[in-house]
C-alpha cells in the first residue's frame, strides 16, 4: 500500500486456533469451534521503517508477529518477503530466511540464557548458521553489534553474565543478538514494556538508530499508543484479529477515524494534571474471538453503531492520503470526535 | 485544620535486614494526607514505593522493621501498636489497600461474594446473610453486576477482578485507600474505567487515596499532591500543578523527558542514564548523583535537604535554582 520499496507484504493473513473439546463433547459431535486469532490482516512494511502494531490484549498482535516468523504457520494468506511467500515454505526451506528476520522478545529477564555470557548469547546465531569460521571473526562481529547497541566499550560487557546487567542492558544484548546476523527485518514484541520508564528511551533510541544507520525495518508490537506515536513511522490498530485503522501515527493519534481508535486514545492518560481527564468511549469489554460479532466486530461496543454495522463488514477504506479506516461511518465518527460530541459511556455510581 | 490529618508520617525509616546488611527501602519520609486528598507517589521499581505501602499497613515481611519515625492515623500513633490491635482497629477500617497485582489477590477457590463477605464478618461482625447483601451492593457500587457475587474469580475479567478488589477494600468505609499500581496489566480502556471509578468514589465518600505508580500520566490524572520517590527518599513533593508545571529536581526532569505523551507532537525520548542504586549501599551524598547530568562535588558529599522552593513545593537538590535557571535560558 506504500509507494516505497517494501520488505514485507502481508496479505489476507488468517490464523485460526481450534478450541479443544472434551471427550464428551467430541462424542456429542457438533461443530468444531475455532479462535479467530487473526482474520484477514494485510499490511506492508517499507524498507527502513518502524511499523507499529497496537491494540488491547487479545487483539492478535502477537499472533501476527509469530506468523510472520512462521513459528505458527498461518491458516491462509501470504507473507511475501523478497518475492518469496514464507507461508508456503517448509520448515527446512524457512531456515534460509531465519537470519534475515529476527526477533526481540518482551522480557529480557527471560529471553537471555542466564548461564551464557554476553558473547555466547550474541555469537550463538553466527555459529549455528555457519556465518563465521573462527572465534576471531565472531569476536569482531559481536564487538560491532555491541557497539551498535551502545554497549561501549564492548570488551567490558562481552564476558559478563546477564545477571550482571540491568534490564535495559539485557534488552540491548537481545537486540545485538538479532543485529549480529545482519537481518532485514526485526520483529520487536513489546520490547520496553518490562523496563522502567527512565531506561525505556535507551532501548527505543537503539532501535531508532538501527533503523536509521542500517536501514533495518522493524515491526514494533505495543499496547502503548503514546509510545508508538513517538517511535513508529506507520501504525496499525488491531481489534479482535483485524486491522481497524492504519496510517501515520501522529495523524492517527490526533485525528482518529475509527470509533475504537478513538476509544483507545481517549483512554490514555496525559502526563499533565491540567489536561483533560481520560474518557471511556467503548461499552463493556472485548468480546471473545471464538465467535466474533457479525458485521463490524466493534459494533457491540461502539457508541454510534447502527443496523448496517451488525450486518455488513466494513472494508478498510482510504479516508485521507495514507490513512485507512474500517468503519461504515468513519466520516461522521471523525467529525463527532473532533467536535467532542462522541458521548462518554456513563457508568452509574450509586451510594 | 482543626481535625487531625488522615495520615501523618514523620521521619519514617523502614529497613530490611539481610545477611549483607540493611536495605534502606524507606529512609526518612515526612508527609501528610488530608481528608479527601489524593497523594500520588511516583517512582521506579526498587525505589521503595511498595515497601512504603506495606509499612503504612504494617504488613511487613519478617525481615523488615520500622527503624524510626512515626505513623499517625487520625491522630493515633500506630508505630508501636501491637499486631492484633492494628488488625482490629486499623486495617480495613481506617486504611485499606488494593495490593499490587490485585488481579491475583482473589482466592480462586472461593466465590467472589464470599470473599468480600469475609471482611465484613470478621471485622464488623456481620451475619452471613447481611454480609452477602452488603457485598452485593458493594459490587454494584463498583460497576459489577451483583449477580456475579456467586461467581468464582476465574469467571471474572481482569478489570472485574480489580473492581471486586476495590469493592472489598471499601467494605468497611476506610478513611484512606492505598492503591499500589492499581491498573498495571490492565488494558487502557479498562484502566480508564478504573481511574474514573476511583475518582468517583473519592467524590462520593470523601475518601483519601495514596496512589502508587510508575506511570506519570496516571498519577497526573488522579492526584492533588505528588511525591517523586527515588532510592527510599522523596526528591520532590508538591501540588500536582507545581511538580508537573515547574519540575525542579533533575530526576523529575529526567522522568518527564523519558515519558511518552500522547498529546502533543512526536518527540525524541531521552533516558536517564544508569540504573537505580543498590539500597544496601546507597551512594554518599545525594542518592541521585551517579545518574545526575548536573552533578558537582558537593552532591557526592552532602545530602541535600528537602527544602521549600516556595508555596509548599519541596525539592531535595543542592542546585535546583541553577538547574531551573539553566533550563529557562535554554528554553528561551
Amino acid at each position: 500500500m506504500t509507494e516505497e520499496q517494501s520488505v514485507l507484504e502481508v496479505r489476507d493473513l488468517v490464523k485460526f486456533f481450534p478450541v479443544r473439546k472434551t471427550f464428551v463433547e467430541s462424542l456429542r459431535g457438533g461443530e468444531n469451534q475455532v479462535v479467530h486469532a487473526i482474520d484477514g490482516v494485510s499490511f506492508d512494511v517499507g524498507k527502513g521503517e518502524i511499523f507499529g502494531l497496537a491494540g488491547e490484549s487479545g487483539s492478535g498482535k502477537t499472533t501476527v508477529l509469530r506468523s510472520v516468523l512462521m513459528l505458527i504457520p498461518p491458516t491462509s494468506g501470504s507473507i511475501m518477503y523478497q518475492g518469496t511467500d514464507l507461508a508456503k515454505l517448509s520448515k527446512n526451506e524457512m531456515k534460509k530466511y531465519r537470519t534475515k528476520i529476527q526477533v526481540v522478545f518482551q522480557d529480557p529477564y527471560e529471553s537471555v540464557n542466564p548461564r551464557m555470557t554476553v558473547f555466547d548469547i550474541v555469537s550463538e546465531g553466527l555459529f549455528i548458521n555457519k556465518l563465521v569460521t573462527s572465534t576471531e571473526e565472531a569476536i569482531t562481529r559481536v564487538t560491532q553489534a555491541l557497539k551498535d547497541v551502545q554497549m561501549i566499550p564492548p570488551e567490558q560487557y562481552m564476558f559478563r553474565y546477564p545477571h550482571e546487567l540491568s534490564g535495559g542492558q539485557r534488552q540491548r544484548v537481545a537486540i545485538a543478538r538479532a543485529l549480529v546476523l545482519n537481518p532485514d527485518l526485526i520483529l520487536a514484541d513489546e520490547p520496553v514494556s518490562m523496563l522502567d520508564v527512565s531506561i525505556r528511551a535507551e532501548v527505543l533510541n537503539v532501535l531508532l538508530s538501527v533503523k536509521q544507520k542500517r536501514g533495518i525495518s522493524i515491526i514494533f508490537v505495543t499496547h502503548d499508543l503514546a509510545l508508538s506515536k513517538d517511535v513508529c513511522d506507520h501504525l496499525a490498530i488491531m481489534y479482535l484479529g483485524i486491522i481497524v485503522e492504519m496510517g501515520n501515527p501522529e495523524e492517527l493519534v490526533s485525528k482518529p477515524y475509527h470509533p475504537y481508535t478513538q476509544a483507545l486514545i481517549a483512554a490514555v492518560p496525559i502526563p499533565d494534571p491540567a489536561a483533560a481527564k481520560v474518557k471511556v468511549l467503548a461499552k463493556g469489554e472485548i468480546p471473545t474471538n471464538v465467535s466474533p460479532p457479525s458485521g463490524c466486530r466493534y459494533h457491540t461496543r461502539c457508541p454510534i453503531a447502527k443496523q448496517i454495522c451488525r450486518e455488513k463488514v466494513p472494508p478498510l477504506e482510504q479516508v485521507s492520503p495514507g490513512h485507512w479506516a474500517a468503519c461504515h461511518f468513519w466520516s461522521e465518527a471523525n467529525g463527532m470526535y473532533q467536535s467532542g460530541e462522541m458521548k462518554e459511556i456513563e457508568e452509574e455510581i450509586k451510594v | 485544620m482543626s481535625k487531625a490529618p488522615v495520615l501523618e508520617v514523620q521521619k519514617l525509616q523502614m529497613y530490611y535486614k539481610t545477611t549483607e546488611g540493611d536495605v534502606k527501602a524507606v529512609d526518612g519520609l515526612n508527609f501528610k494526607v488530608e481528608e479527601g486528598e489524593v497523594l500520588g507517589i511516583v517512582g521506579e521499581s526498587g525505589c521503595g514505593k511498595s515497601s512504603l505501602a506495606q509499612t503504612l499497613m504494617k504488613l511487613l515481611p519478617s525481615n523488615g522493621a520500622i527503624k524510626g519515625g512515626e505513623i499517625t492515623v487520625e491522630g493515633v500513633s500506630i508505630t508501636k501498636m501491637r499486631d492484633y490491635e492494628v488488625r482490629r482497629k486499623i486495617r480495613w477500617k481506617k486504611i485499606a489497600m488494593i495490593p499490587q497485582g490485585a488481579m491475583n489477590a482473589l482466592n480462586p477457590v472461593f466465590r467472589v461474594g464470599d470473599q468480600i463477605s469475609e471482611v465484613l464478618r470478621v471485622h464488623a461482625g456481620a451475619s452471613k446473610k447481611e454480609a452477602l447483601e452488603t457485598s452485593k451492593s458493594l459490587l454494584q457500587l463498583v460497576g459489577v453486576d451483583p449477580k456475579r457475587a456467586a461467581y468464582y474469580p476465574h469467571e471474572f475479567s481482569g478489570g472485574m477482578k480489580q473492581r471486586a478488589m476495590i469493592a472489598m477494600s471499601l467494605a468497611l468505609k476506610p478513611a484512606l485507600l492505598i492503591a499500589d499500581e492499581p491498573t498495571t496489566a490492565l488494558d487502557v480502556i479498562v484502566q480508564a474505567g478504573i481511574i474514573r471509578l476511583l475518582l468517583a468514589l473519592r467524590r462520593e465518600f470523601g475518601m483519601s487515596i495514596i496512589l502508587i505508580s510508575h506511570d506519570l500520566a496516571l498519577v497526573a490524572q488522579m492526584s492533588d499532591t505528588i511525591a517523586i520517590m527515588y532510592a527510599g527518599e522523596f526528591v520532590e513533593y508538591g501540588r500536582a500543578i507545581q511538580v508537573y508545571g515547574t519540575p525542579y529536581h533533575p530526576y523529575t526532569l529526567g522522568l518527564l523527558g523519558a515519558f511518552a505523551d500522547i498529546s502533543g507532537p512526536k518527540k525524541k525520548l531521552v533516558s536517564v542514564p544508569g540504573s537505580p542504586p543498590d539500597l544496601l549501599n546507597p551512594p554518599q551524598g545525594c542518592r541521585f548523583n551517579p545518574r545526575c547530568p548536573y552533578v558537582k562535588d558537593v552532591c557526592r558529599e552532602k545530602v541535600p535537604p528537602l527544602e521549600d522552593s516556595g508555596e509548599g513545593h519541596l525539592v531535595a537538590c543542592h542546585f535546583w535554582k541553577q538547574v531551573h535557571q539553566q533550563r529557562m535560558e535554554v528554553a528561551r
